[in-house]
C-alpha cells in the first residue's frame, strides 16, 4: 500500500450532507439505524488504524469498545443522567488503557501468533466482565439515564434525545474521520505506514518500532472506545455479548469486506455490513447462515474487498479485465 | 592515529552446531574503509548482522566509542549512528524512491507526537532525503516507485536510505553487487568521498574495487579471521592467496 | 483438600488436558505445515459431538457412532480443503481469518437448522459406565479413564507417525519448505489434504469422546476453539510436543483454578498465557 496521498474525495461533502439531512426525511426506525452505521463506522475506522494502517490483524478488538462501554455504566450515577465531561473522556481513556495494557502483551507476537493471541486476551476481558460481580454477568447491566452535557444548570446536550444523539455521533464520526485522515499524513501516520510495509527495515533504519505500533495501539483503543461509549448510550445497557469475539469478528468483517487500508473503505464495510444484517435478519432467523455465504463468497471471489467492486465491474465492461488480477 | 569508532572483540555466533563467526575481532577507525572479503558462506553478512545488531552474538563483545552495545536493539545502535545497507535489497517497495529516504530521514527527529502537522512539510528531512539520492545517484528517479526500479536502483536506493540517516558508521553489504559498471564506478567514486567523514566497513566480492577503496583488508574463511592488514600485504600474503584467491575469482552473485 | 480429592481433580486436570490436545495438535498441525491459520477448527469439534448425538441417537451404540463420525470427518475435510482451502494457500492470513469466520457462521446455523438449539447428552456405553471407587465417598468414572487413555494412544500413534512413515517425513519437510518437497516429485497437494483431514478428523473424534461427559451444546466449538488457540501459542506455533505439553498445563491451571479461585476460574488459563509470552513469546517450543 502506498504512503496516503491527498487525493480528491469529492463525494464526501455530499455523503455528509445526506447524513446531516437525513433525519429530517427519516423515520426515527431509520435514523436509529443510520446511528448505528455511524457507531460500527467510528469502531471500524479504528480497527483500520491497526489492520490496514499499521499491518496488524488484531482480533480482539471488541475488548476496547466493549470495556469501554462498561464504563459508561459504571461510571454513571444510577438514576440520574452522568456527566458527559467526565463519562465521555473516561471511557476513552478505558479504552486506550486496556489497548495499552493489553499491546505490552500482544505486541511481541507478530503475524499468525498476534491474531491468536488478540484474540484470546479479548477473550480474557470477556471473562472479567462475565464472570466477575463488576460487569453483572451475562446478563449484563442498564444504563438507566444517558449522560448530558449542563453546564451550571443549563443542559447543553442531551443523549436521551433521539435527535440529539443522532447528529452527536454524526459529529463523532466527521471527528474520528478527520482526525485519522490527519493522523497518516503526520510523520507518525507514514512511519506505522513503513512498519506495515517493512518493520524489519525501520528497525534497523532507528524507528522503535515497538513503541510505534504500541501509540497504533493505543490510539485505535481510543478510539474503539469512543464506538464504545456511543453504542452503550444508544441502547442503554451493556452485555458480555458486546465484548465477544463475535464482536470482534464483525468489525474485522467490516474493514476488510470494505477493503482495508483505506478510511472509506472501513466506513463503506460498516454500512454494508449493518445493512446486511438488518435485511437477512429481516429475512430470517437463521441470518447468520446467509452471511457466512456472503463472505466465503467474497473470500472466494472477491479478495479486494466490496470496495474493490467497481473496478473489477469496470474491468468486465471494458473487456480488458483480468479477473485474476 | 584515526579515532576508534566500533569494534568486535572476541565475538562468535553459532547456528546450531555451525560457527557463522568465531572468535572474530576487528576494528573500525573513522576515516577509514575497511573492506571485508571471503568467499561464499565465510559468515560475512553474519559479521554486519553482529554489529548492526540484526543478531544477538553467542559470544563476545561489540564496543561502539568504547561502550559495550552488544546488547542494544538494531533501533537502539541505529539511532547512535550505526547505519547499515542489505546483502538482499531491504526498502520500502510501494513508497517512491523519495518517500523511502524521506521515511529513513525522518527516524533521526522523533516528531512522532508531532501528528498534527504533514510529513513531507519538513524541509529538513526534505533535504536531507534529496540530497541522499543525489549521492547515490537517483535524482532522475526520484519520484518513481521503488518496486518498478530495475535491480541495479534498487541497489543504489538500499545506499541512499542509509545515507539519509546520517549515520557515523556504514555497514555495508556487497553493495556493488547486481549493479552496472557505470554505476559500480560512481559509487565507488562515492565510497571515497564519504571515507574521511566515516568508519566504513564495505563486504565485497568485487576485488578491483576493494582494492582501489580500501585501508584494511580483512579477510575470513569458514567464520574466522584469516588475516587482516593493509591492502599490499593482503595481496602478498601466502596464506590468502592459498585459502582463497587461490580459487580463482570468487564468483559474484 | 484430602487426597484422594486431589487425585480426582489430577485426573480431570489430566483429562481435560489431553483432550484438548487432540484437538489443538490438529490446528497446529493444519498451521505448521500448510499455514493455514482455522477459526473453524472448533466448530469439527462441534460438529464431531452432535454427530456422536446424532449417531448414537440412531444406532444406539456409541463406537458405531464414533467409526461412522470419523469416516464422515475425513471426508468433510478432504471436500473442504477441495473446494475452498486449497485455493487459499497463496493468499494472506487476513482472508484465511475471513473465510474460516464465514465458515463458523455457516457451520453454527446449520447445526441449529438440523439439531436444533437445545443442550442434548450421549449416554455413556455400558460398557464402560461404572466407577472406580477411591475411597468410601469418592469414586472416578471409568469412562473418563478411558478418554484419557485414548488420548494417550493417539498421541503415541502420532508421535510414531511423524517421527518413523514415510508420510511423516514428507510432512515434516513440507512443514519446513514446500517448493523443495515439490522439486523432489512429492504431491504435495497430496499431503496437504491429507494433513487438513487429518487435522479435520481430530478435533471432530475430540468432540465424539468428549460427548457423553461434557454433553453437545450450541456455541461449544468456539470455547475450544478460543482455549486451543492460548495452546498453541503456548506450546509453539506447529509445535505437537509444544500442544501437549501446554494443553496438559492449561488442564491443570484450568481444573486447580476451579478449586482455587472459583469465581475467577475462567481467567487462570489466560493468566498463565500471559506468562508464558512476557517469557517467551514464540511459544515454549517451537516447530514438530
Ligand atoms: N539465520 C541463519 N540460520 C542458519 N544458518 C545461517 C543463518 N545465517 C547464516 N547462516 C550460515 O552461516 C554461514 C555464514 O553465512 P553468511 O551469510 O554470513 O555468509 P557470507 O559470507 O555473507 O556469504 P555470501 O558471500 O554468500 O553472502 C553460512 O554457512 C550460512 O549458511
Ligand atoms: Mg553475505
Amino acid at each position: 500500500m502506498p504512503l496516503p496521498r491527498n487525493k480528491t474525495r469529492n463525494y464526501l461533502p455530499l455523503v455528509l450532507l445526506v447524513l446531516a439531512l437525513f433525519p429530517v426525511f427519516g423515520s426515527s426506525y431509520y435514523n436509529e439505524l443510520i446511528a448505528k452505521i455511524m457507531i460500527m463506522a467510528i469502531f471500524a475506522l479504528s480497527l483500520d488504524l491497526l489492520v490496514g494502517f499499521t499491518g496488524l490483524v488484531s482480533f480482539g478488538h471488541a475488548a476496547f469498545f466493549g470495556a469501554a462501554a462498561y464504563s459508561v455504566v459504571l461510571l454513571s450515577p444510577k438514576y440520574d443522567p452522568g456527566n458527559l465531561w467526565l463519562v465521555l473522556p473516561a471511557a476513552v481513556l478505558t479504552g486506550a488503557a486496556v489497548a495499552f495494557v493489553v499491546g505490552l502483551f500482544v505486541l511481541r507476537t507478530k503475524g499468525i501468533y498476534f491474531i491468536m493471541v488478540t484474540l484470546a486476551f479479548a477473550q480474557m476481558i470477556y471473562f472479567v466482565f462475565h464472570d466477575t460481580p463488576l460487569g453483572g454477568g451475562s446478563d449484563g447491566a442498564f444504563l438507566n439515564v444517558k449522560p448530558e452535557l449542563r453546564i451550571g444548570e443549563k443542559v447543553l446536550l442531551d443523549l436521551n434525545e433521539p435527535m440529539q444523539f443522532y447528529y452527536i455521533v454524526l459529529a463523532f464520526l466527521v471527528v474520528a474521520y478527520v482526525f485519522l485522515r490527519v493522523l497518516l499524513r503526520s510523520p507518525l501516520g507514514h512511519a506505522l505506514a513503513g512498519i506495515r510495509s517493512n518493520e524489519h527495515r525501520m528497525q534497523s533504519l532507528g524507528f522503535p518500532v515497538f513503541l510505534y505500533k504500541l501509540a497504533s495501539f493505543v490510539t485505535a483503543g481510543g478510539l474503539a472506545g469512543l464506538a464504545g461509549f456511543l453504542s452503550a448510550c444508544q441502547y442503554g445497557f451493556v452485555t458480555p455479548e458486546i465484548l465477544s469475539w463475535h464482536q470482534s469478528g464483525n468489525v474485522l468483517l467490516m474493514v476488510i469486506l470494505g477493503g482495508m487500508g483505506t478510511l472509506n473503505g472501513a466506513a463503506i464495510g460498516a454500512f454494508a455490513f449493518v445493512v446486511l444484517q438488518e435485511v437477512f435478519s429481516a429475512l430470517t432467523k437463521h441470518w447468520q447462515l446467509l452471511m457466512g455465504a456472503v463472505i466465503v463468497t467474497v473470500v472466494m471471489v472477491l479478495p479486494g474487498g466490496l470496495s474493490s467492486l467497481p473496478q473489477r465491474l469496470k474491468g468486465l465492461l471494458i473487456g480488458g479485465g483480468n479477473r485474476n488480477g | 592515529m584515526a579515532e576508534l569508532v566500533l569494534s568486535a572483540r572476541g565475538m562468535s555466533r553459532r547456528f546450531g552446531g555451525l560457527y557463522a563467526n568465531r572468535d572474530v575481532s576487528l576494528d573500525m577507525h573513522k576515516g577509514m574503509l575497511h573492506a571485508v572479503l571471503g568467499p561464499n558462506g565465510a559468515g560475512k553478512s553474519t559479521l554486519i548482522n553482529l554489529l548492526s545488531g540484526d543478531l544477538p552474538p553467542s559470544a563476545g563483545q561489540i564496543l561502539y566509542r568504547g561502550e559495550d552495545i552488544s546488547g542494544w536493539s538494531p533501533d537502539k545502535r541505529s539511532r547512535a549512528g550505526i547505519g547499515r545497507s542489505y546483502q538482499r535489497t531491504n526498502i520500502f517497495p510501494a513508497f517512491t524512491v523519495f518517500e523511502n529516504c524521506r521515511l529513513a530521514a525522518q527516524s533521526r527527529t522523533p516528531r512522532a507526537l508531532r501528528i498534527f502537522s504533514k510529513a513531507v512539510a519538513f524541509p529538513d528531512l526534505r533535504d536531507a532525503a534529496d540530497r541522499a539520492i543525489e549521492q547515490a545517484g537517483l535524482a532522475e528517479r526520484r519520484d518513481v516507485v521503488a518496486a518498478t526500479l530495475s535491480h541495479g536502483e534498487q541497489r543504489q536506493l538500499e545506499i541512499a536510505m542509509v545515507l539519509a540517516t546520517a549515520p557515523s558508521v556504514l555497514l555495508l553489504d556487497e553493495p556493488l553487487a547486481g549493479m552496472g559498471p557505470e554505476e559500480s564506478q560512481s559509487m565507488v567514486a562515492l565510497l571515497k568521498k564519504l571515507t574521511p567523514d566515516h568508519a566504513i566497513l564495505l563486504v565485497e566480492h568485487d576485488m578491483d574495487a576493494v582494492f582501489a577503496v580500501a585501508d584494511v583488508i580483512t579477510v575470513m574463511v569458514t567464520g574466522q579471521v584469516l588475516e587482516s592488514g593493509p591492502p599490499d600485504q593482503i595481496r602478498d600474503s601466502v596464506a590468502v592467496q592459498e585459502a582463497y584467491l587461490g580459487e580463482g575469482e570468487p564468483d559474484d552473485e | 483438600m484430602d487426597f484422594s480429592t486431589f487425585l480426582i481433580q489430577l485426573l480431570n486436570a489430566l483429562q481435560y488436558g489431553l483432550l484438548l490436545f487432540l484437538v489443538a495438535s490438529g490446528l497446529t498441525l493444519v498451521f505448521g505445515i500448510m499455514g493455514i491459520i482455522n477459526l473453524a477448527h472448533g466448530s469439527f469439534y462441534m460438529m464431531g459431538a452432535y454427530m456422536a448425538f446424532a449417531l448414537t441417537a440412531l444406532s444406539g451404540n456409541l463406537l458405531v457412532a464414533i467409526l461412522v463420525g470419523i469416516a464422515l470427518s475425513v471426508l468433510i475435510g478432504f471436500l473442504l480443503e477441495w473446494a475452498l482451502f486449497s485455493r487459499l494457500y497463496k493468499r494472506d492470513h487476513l482472508d484465511q481469518v475471513l473465510l474460516t469466520y464465514g465458515l463458523i457462521l455457516i457451520f453454527e446455523e446449520l447445526r441449529s437448522l438440523l439439531v436444533g438449539d437445545d443442550v442434548h447428552g450421549v449416554p455413556i456405553p455400558e460398557l464402560l459406565s461404572a466407577s472406580i471407587q477411591l475411597s468410601e465417598t469418592l469414586s472416578y468414572p471409568v469412562y473418563r479413564l478411558f478418554m484419557s487413555a485414548v488420548c494417550i494412544l493417539l498421541a503415541i500413534v502420532m508421535y510414531w507417525l511423524i517421527r518413523h512413515t514415510r508420510l511423516g517425513m514428507m510432512i515434516r519437510a513440507g512443514s519446513s519448505n514446500r517448493e523443495m518437497v515439490q522439486a523432489l516429485g512429492i504431491n504435495i497437494d497430496l499431503i496437504y489434504r491429507i494433513v487438513f483431514g487429518l487435522g479435520v478428523t481430530l478435533a471432530a473424534f475430540a468432540g465424539m469422546l468428549a460427548a457423553p461427559v461434557s454433553s453437545v451444546y450450541p456455541g461449544m466449538g468456539n470455547q475450544v476453539l478460543i482455549i486451543c488457540f492460548v495452546v498453541v501459542v503456548i506450546g509453539g506455533v506447529g509445535s505437537v510436543w509444544g500442544a501437549l505439553v501446554a494443553a496438559l498445563l492449561i488442564g491443570l491451571a484450568d481444573t486447580f483454578g476451579k478449586v482455587i479461585a472459583p469465581d475467577y476460574a475462567g481467567l487462570a488459563v489466560y493468566v498463565l498465557m500471559a506468562a508464558v509470552l512476557l517469557w517467551r513469546p514464540e511459544g515454549i517450543f517451537r516447530r514438530i
